[in-house]
């Protein structure tokens, strides 16, 4: 029997084609908004990843140091070095921030703050070499835009970019920028000059801290004010042999702090603070599916209803309704395949130039494609009523 | 006009007799056909005349098995398909292997080229895709059309679009054509050369041809005409004009 549909697609194949490729774009669109989403949920994970820590000891009864603020002091990671199960602890920072390229551009950055060779620092570098100095050198991912040798400005301090990583970004996919720890408490929690110097200026002038008979109090305020001992957490890697959940409830015991493993640093970031963005991204998903749907039915339904007298002659002369529905379901799920397959390939195309990493995963394509062709055989139904109504009276008027 | 390579096995045309049909019920009752009675033997072609609104579509319908009648008796070849309630339980396998139909325009399938147009009905039938268009270019040798046997409809001249709708009619080897208006969009000279088509078809496929007109050029070459008014039907003798 001859494939009535491959025959209508066929001779009018430029129009077909070109359907296709309005709604490969459109199915594009969508498989990029699901790759976002995945990239997000890779870009949380590869923070974990590239941090190295089995534990994150943070400030108590707060989800940080990545969903919501944390400050602890810089001296806790000496106390839990000699917790029992803790190989390597190390202080760690973390500061969003837009940062002046040598050219003037501005990029938005995550700086970390990290202690060369301990937990937090880039764990591989595709070009230069690590941090080895306590300042002004800065190791860059490349999607900074930076390259060796750049000089880039925080706050007073101009850093030399000494090293470049990749694929190490923030939860927000923001590019990192690794500093010296030190430097980078101080672009976090020290004042400018003029603040400083108001900020004493009204301290002196507080007679509870500047009492004729108490000296040095005064000084003694105004540098815990000035102090910049904080950082946002400390990452613990684990001995062999010792379980994150044992060691992270007897930190939590012991040091009142707040710790997280892996798997609940992942529920934060991956439930919690990409929640509503993968609730948004959903709402998109389900709007251009149904805008996907009521093109095709639209379009299927037209190219039936231009070959209303074709379909009475075929009925006329004998031809089952189940064939001539299957002509017009084929057809829809033929534009399906077209569809997807655009959509896949300029997904594939347009996905490495979006800002925000996009991850196209084979698991997505295949539902991308079931779907699809889902849709098509839901949406090919009203064109399929409209043909089975067809009167075969009509082919002779 | 090649020899025309068609089976010569059918037999005893088509016989309607009182047959009747009405349109809605009550009040709102439309007789459309009172009381038709027709013959066509095997071989005969037949004019079927009437102005508009006379019941000339609803026969047709009728007869087609497009449409039921209300009552009445229709008897196909040996068979008798309608007695006051249709006879055959699958109407749409009727209208495949029993009846042929032309149309005033061909309307061939335009996404088909002419073979498959014509291989079309062999296929729906049951016939394999090589035998259906062995059968096909058959048919369009016969027809002097086999030239344009993988051109698209489009790509034909009226006539020859005309030739293969007859062709396409003829493929499954029916007893009974109806043909709605053939010659319609055609000029005298083509409108003839249509009839004599359907003659020398009628004579050596054995097959009843009614033909379904009001094309003054055509009329005369009828030898037995009816003539339907008011939903009835008187047999007139044609003149039987010569077409060679």
């Amino acid at each position: 029997m001859i494939s009535l549909a491959g025959r209508d697609i066929l001779h009018g194949w430029g129009k077909f084609a070109l359907t296709g490729l309005g709604l490969g774009l459109l199915i594009g669109v969508t498989l990029t908004m699901a790759g976002v989403y995945r990239g997000m949920v890779d870009d949380a994970q590869a923070l974990l990843t590239n941090s190295q820590a089995d534990l994150w000891v943070v400030q108590k009864d707060t989800q940080g140091p990545y969903a919501e603020a944390s400050s602890i002091k810089d001296d806790v990671v000496r106390s839990v070095r000699g917790m029992p199960g803790v190989a390597t602890a190390a202080n760690v920072t973390y500061l969003t921030m837009q940062v002046q390229r040598a050219d003037g551009v501005e990029a938005r950055t995550m700086v970390v703050g990290v202690e060369p060779g301990q937990p937090g620092a880039p764990g591989y570098l595709v070009a230069g070499r690590q941090l080895t100095r306590n300042h002004y050198e800065a190791v860059a991912d490349i999607k900074t835009g930076l390259k060796l040798g750049d000089a880039v400005r925080l706050r007073r301090h101009s850093y030399t970019v000494v090293g470049l990583t990749q694929r190490m970004v923030s939860s927000g996919g923001d590019p990192m920028l690794f500093v010296p720890l030190k430097d980078a408490q101080e672009a976090q929690f020290l004042k400018d000059n003029d603040t400083i110097v108001n900020d004493r200026t009204r301290t002196a002038a507080n007679p509870a801290f500047n009492r004729p008979g108490v000296p040095g109090l005064l000084d003694a305020v105004q540098n815990l004010q000035t102090s910049s001992h904080n950082v946002n957490a400390v990452l613990v890697q684990l001995q062999p042999g010792w379980r994150a959940d044992e060691v992270a409830d007897s930190l939590k015991r012991w040091k009142h702090v707040q710790v997280y493993t892996r798997a609940g640093m992942e529920e934060i970031l991956v439930a919690k603070l990409i929640a509503t963005s993968a609730k948004q991204i959903g709402m998109f998903l389900a709007i251009l599916a149904v805008v996907s749907a009521a093109i095709v039915a639209f379009i299927i339904y037209t190219m039936t209803l231009g070959k209303i007298r074709e379909i009475a002659v075929l009925k006329l002369i004998g031809t089952r309704n189940m064939t001539i529905a299957s002509m017009i379901l084929q057809q829809a799920l033929g534009l399906g395949l077209i569809g997807f397959m655009v959509g896949k390939i300029v997904a594939t195309l347009w996905a490495p130039i979006f800002p925000k990493y996009v991850l196209l995963t084979t698991s997505d394509a295949i539902t991308g494609l079931v779907a699809t062709m889902l849709i098509c055989a839901l949406a090919s139904t009203l064109a399929i009523r409209a043909a089975l109504k067809v009167d075969p009276a009509e082919a002779i008027g | 006009m090649n020899s025309m390579n068609t089976d010569n096995t059918n037999t005893g045309g088509i016989r309607i007799e009182g047959l009747r049909k009405v349109y809605g019920k009550d009040d709102s009752a439309v007789v459309a056909l009172k009381n038709v009675n027709l013959v066509v033997a095997p071989g005969e072609v037949v004019g079927l005349v009437g102005p508009s609104g006379s019941g000339k579509s609803t026969l047709l319908k009728c007869l087609g098995a497009i449409i039921e009648p209300t009552s009445g008796r229709m008897t196909l070849g040996e068979d008798v398909i309608y007695d006051n309630g249709w006879q055959v339980p699958d109407l749409r396998a009727l209208r495949r292997d029993r009846i042929g139909f032309i149309f005033q325009a061909p309307y061939l399938i335009p996404f088909l080229d002419v073979t498959d147009n014509v291989a079309l009905l062999p296929m729906l039938a049951g016939v394999g895709n090589a035998a259906a268009r062995s059968r096909a270019l058959e048919l369009l040798t016969a027809l002097d059309v086999q030239h344009r046997a993988k051109a698209e409809p489009s790509q034909l001249s009226g006539g020859e679009q005309q030739r293969a709708s007859i062709a396409r009619a003829l493929a499954n080897r029916p007893p009974v054509i109806l043909a709605d208006e053939p010659t319609a969009p055609l000029d005298s000279e083509r409108a003839l050369g249509v009839m004599r088509i359907l003659n020398q078809m009628a004579v050596r496929a054995n097959t009843a041809i009614i033909v379904v007109t009001h094309d003054e050029k055509i009329i005369p070459t009828f030898k037995r005409i009816y003539h339907i008014r008011d939903g009835q039907t008187v047999e007139e003798a044609g003149e039987g004009r010569s077409l060679d």
